[in-house]
């Protein structure tokens, strides 16, 4: 069908929708919204990581003009003095589920908990009273470190746990001690990767209404999915299906913990219950350092062992993993990242001992990446170490291990967290390395390289290459409605927090439904608009959302041929869709508008439709994947390292990526491109300090540094598009790949720099003081 | 308690008189008293620049401004960019951000608009390193910058040629 309409459908890098209304400022972010008689809460945090709370005295802060409530635990309805926070996803491996109240009962456990929230006219007002409220803390020994966690006569960081062990597990392939004992190599890596955040530019925030007369909250979450939410308050309150309606407005970037469940929404939606008033929350920007979800704590002790010729015959090793205070998300993290390891390798044999434990800090949530970077990043330090101990180029020790073509759907021999085996549905690893490697002229670069050194700069070149699970389940909802008017709205859970939804669903439907995108609005994530819904996180709403609106798109399409074919006296065969209409594909000019076709549907008073078609010009989809489809990447840097600062600076980054077809590839190479960026700052800057008793130290900007403009790379894109057979519109996930490969690739190119002091990196992220230092411990013979 | 002057203050062209609280930010007085949202508020301690908002001509973080300290000032936010424009389009660099995809959430971007409307009106012709510099105070985690790079490179061309066409 060669209509003009399907230059703007999938495939096209069409503009995106959202822009204008982004661009004059006119988009509705949570804290643009103002409504009628509204307050504004702020919370009392607890100051300690771990204490015991005594006597808390609210009259201080209730003296103040303008303040009308301070909530503690005590003032909170039953529900939520009977019920914790949910889990999200239950695990039969956890051995101590620890979940928070809505306000801390008799123990903090984190610094940042909290404790009680005020209410007032304005948040000025708000936060005078917060510092009013007077608790007694009795502080209790904190635990700060996982690996410290687990040692005996550690502090607990619950009192009266039985250990600081929330679960532990064991990954097998087959026997991986016996293969081991065989082998002609093994080599041993210790390796640390340290807690980052998202730090998405809109902190968090809540605005909940309560209308009495209907007893019904009206809850408006900057989410990544506003289904889930009001499913946690349904686990907490008996709250029937009407009573609970959650809204996500514009959402200033997600990365993963705005799709958590936090305290702050349920204190909120009491407040304005209590007050019979609407209430507004806004993180600011210390809080959330404190109090909103981060992740990537983890300790690697493993060993690789190789044959002679560097295949690998085994990995075993034990991951510590750091949940933090709480487990919201139970093990998702840990088993995400035990189940990336292999890769893009055959690994005949895997042992993995995981240990998820809890420490006095902030929980570990799913951060862009979810546990797969610092997977790729052992595994890829593993692969650096095979061949500088061989004495083999890098990327020949990964050519010799990779899966091949041939051998997809591959079995790896894991249960992923989707509880399906991890099988490979398709890809092509050696192309997609050799793709960044000819793009980013690896050949030539060690006369590059020496050149440099003779002018005594050094720069380095590193590899990572990554499997990555993507378009996890269960499902994503998507209604395509024609209304009566003739307007086409796409309803759907999903959730964008950037991603261009609104264009990228509009684009498949447009397909189906002859139309222009720009003729269909996309309505995302309001549970009043659709019933069901998971919302958008894990790389998870191309495959899900896409293919729910590509179906339910295509049953639209088909009913108004159904409709139109009784309504013009033809066969449904001879009908097309195109410019709004349906018409007769030997003459175009016979056709009805899709609003006249509507109509028919929506039916006449009175006038019986039994035995006819559904009534409505619309169809809903949950499309339902079978399991994860696997995306992959190879990303190649070039650095140089300044060895009197430490500074590194990416003079090139190449990555190679392949998720399979591509709905709008100027949105992917955005997704891509701002994926490396907080790889970046993974791999060079970000590090959040704690004191030992687990204080946190990095609580702003300037303290705490995100990559600017000047210090992340103009990026190389490599396209690879293998198409996953598992989904109709042959797809995969893109939002997290440009971060998952981006830090082993950075940190392998910084200790080549440094091939000449012998510096050996394992961990990240290696920031300019952690250089200087390695120099030092490292350097041989360097003078000053 | 609070503490209250009155403020007349110029806003993208209309003059507004008030009263306000002393401590009361730029930014919350232009987005909780004068509803213009589009100026966002990314940190509250002046690096993420989301807030950046043109007083007097000059960028300033309105995180870190009084609202009190600009009376009798003219303040630019993203809302008038296009004030000049025919009905329905958008400015030179708004255009050029969503032609070369310079934005995904949309949050940082009222931000990176104002401080390069500054930056390519006192520099014309700027080098992409030069750009990036500019960009240095303001925080996007969408992106990775080359998009809003290339918007800028983009609009400062367009810019370029609408003076020579009009010479």
């Amino acid at each position: 069908m060669d209509t003009p309409e399907k230059l703007t459908g999938f495939g096209a890098s069409v503009k995106r929708k959202e822009d204008p209304a982004f661009l004059r400022g006119e988009g509705q972010y949570i804290d643009d919204l103002h409504l009628p008689n509204m307050l504004h809460a702020s919370f009392v945090r607890s100051p300690y990581a771990h204490a015991c709370i005594g006597k808390i005295d609210k009259s201080a802060a209730l003296a103040l003009p303008g303040v009308h409530a301070v909530l503690t635990f005590a003032d909170l309805p039953e529900p939520a003095r009977v019920n914790t926070l949910p889990c999200l996803v239950p695990h039969p491996a956890i051995k101590q589920l620890k979940l928070p109240y809505a306000l801390a009962k008799d123990e903090v456990c984190y610094a940042g908990e909290p404790v009680a929230c005020v209410v007032a006219d304005n948040r000025y007002i708000a936060e005078d009273a917060a510092q009013r409220v007077e608790v007694d803390y009795e502080p209790l020994d904190a635990v700060n470190n996982c690996r410290d966690a687990v040692e005996d006569g550690a502090p607990l960081a619950h009192a009266g746990a039985e250990s600081n062990i929330a679960a532990r597990f064991l990954v097998k392939v087959g026997d991986a001690d016996r293969a081991f004992a065989g082998a002609a190599h093994v080599f041993r890596e210790k390796i640390y990767q340290h807690r980052g955040g998202a730090f998405f530019i809109e902190c968090r925030g809540v605005v909940a209404e309560f209308d009495k007369p209907r007893g019904a909250f009206t809850l408006h979450v900057a989410s990544q999915g506003s289904h889930r939410i009001k499913r946690s308050l349904m686990e907490m309150f008996p709250l029937a299906d009407h009573e609970v309606r959650v809204l996500t407005p514009d959402v200033g970037g997600g990365f993963g913990p705005k799709g958590s469940f936090y305290p702050e929404y349920i204190d909120v939606a009491v407040a304005a219950e209590m007050l019979g008033r609407p209430v507004k929350w806004i993180s600011d920007r210390r809080e959330d350092f404190m109090a909103t979800h981060q992740e990537r704590d983890q300790y690697w002790d493993m060993e690789i062992a190789v044959d002679a010729s560097a295949k690998i015959i085994g990995v075993r090793g034990q991951l510590i993993h750091e949940t933090g205070a709480y487990t919201p998300w139970g093990i998702v993290l840990p088993w995400i990242t035990a189940t990336t390891v292999p890769g893009p390798y055959v690994i005949p044999h895997l042992k993995l001992d995981v240990l998820s434990v809890f420490t006095n800090k902030i929980q570990t949530t799913p951060v862009r990446g979810a546990g797969r970077p610092e997977a790729v990043t052992v595994m890829e330090r593993l692969m650096d170490r095979v061949a500088r101990e061989l004495k083999l180029d890098r990327a020949e020790v990964r050519r010799r291990n990779f899966i091949q073509p041939s051998q997809m759907p591959y079995k790896v021999g894991i249960i992923f967290r989707d509880g399906r085996p991890v099988t490979y549905d398709s890809g092509n690893y050696p192309a997609c390395l050799d793709g960044a490697l000819k793009k980013s002229d690896y050949a030539n670069f060690p006369a590059r390289q020496a050149v440099a050194r003779k002018d005594g700069r050094y720069i380095g070149i590193g590899m990572a290459i990554a499997v990555e699970a993507t378009g996890l389940g269960p499902y994503e909802s998507a209604t395509v409605r024609v209304a009566t008017s003739g307007r086409i709205t796409i309803y759907t859970g999903a959730s964008p927090q950037g991603q261009a939804h609104k264009t990228t669903l509009a684009q498949i439907a447009a397909d189906q439904l002859g139309v222009d995108y720009t003729d269909i609005d996309v309505v995302t994530s309001d549970t009043a608009a659709v019933a069901l819904g998971m919302g958008t996180f894990a790389a998870r709403t191309a495959v899900n959302a896409g293919n729910s609106v590509h179906v339910a798109a295509m049953e639209v399409a088909a009913k108004a041929k159904k409709i139109a074919a009784g309504m013009m006296e033809c066969l449904e065969d001879d009908l097309e869709l195109a410019g709004g209409h349906v018409r007769l594909k030997s003459a175009p000019d016979v056709k009805k508008p899709l609003r006249e076709i509507a109509g028919r549907a929506f039916g006449m008073p009175g006038f019986s439709m039994a035995g006819g078609l559904t009534p409505g010009l619309e169809h809903t989809a949950h499309f339902t994947p079978d399991q994860s489809a696997y995306s992959n990447s190879a990303q190649v840097a070039e650095v140089e390292v300044d060895i009197e600062t430490g500074e590194v600076k990416i003079l090139r980054h190449t990555v190679a990526h392949d998720c399979g077809r591509v709905i709008n590839p100027m949105v992917v190479d955005g997704q891509v491109v701002g994926g490396v960026a907080h790889g970046v700052g993974n791999a060079l800057y970000e590090e959040l300090k704690f004191d030992d008793q687990a204080q946190p130290l990095t609580t702003n900007f300037g303290e705490y540094l995100l990559p600017m403009a000047a210090d992340v790379p103009r990026v190389d894109l490599v396209h690879l598009d293998t198409p996953s057979p598992l989904n109709p519109l042959g797809v995969k996930g893109a939002g997290e790949g440009g971060t998952i490969s981006a830090i082993g690739a950075i940190i392998s190119a910084v200790e080549n720099a440094l091939e000449p002091f012998g510096v050996r990196i394992a961990e990240a992220p290696i920031t300019p003081m952690r250089i200087v230092e390695l120099l030092g411990e490292h350097a041989k013979g360097r003078t000053a | 308690m609070s503490d209250t002057r009155k403020l007349s203050i110029t806003v993208n062209g209309t003059t507004h008189n008030a009263t306000v609280e002393t401590r009361m930010t730029l930014v919350d007085f232009l987005r909780h008293e004068l509803l213009l949202t589009g100026t966002h508020v990314g940190c509250e301690h002046g690096v993420c620049g989301a807030c950046t908002v043109l007083v007097k001509g000059v960028s300033v973080r309105a995180c870190l401004m009084l609202a009190v300290q600009c009376h009798g000032a003219t303040v630019h936010t993203v809302e008038s960019l296009a004030q000049g424009e025919p009905q329905g389009k958008l400015n030179v660099l708004q255009q050029a951000f969503q032609d070369h995809h310079g934005l995904q959430c949309g949050f940082c971007t009222p931000g990176m608009l104002m401080t390069l409307t500054e930056f390519l009106r006192d520099h014309p012709d700027p080098s992409e390193a030069e750009v990036r510099e500019a960009l240095s105070g303001n925080l996007c985690r969408c992106t990775g910058y080359q998009g809003i790079v290339d918007a800028a490179l983009a609009a400062a061309r367009k810019m370029r040629e609408e003076v020579d066409e009009s010479k």
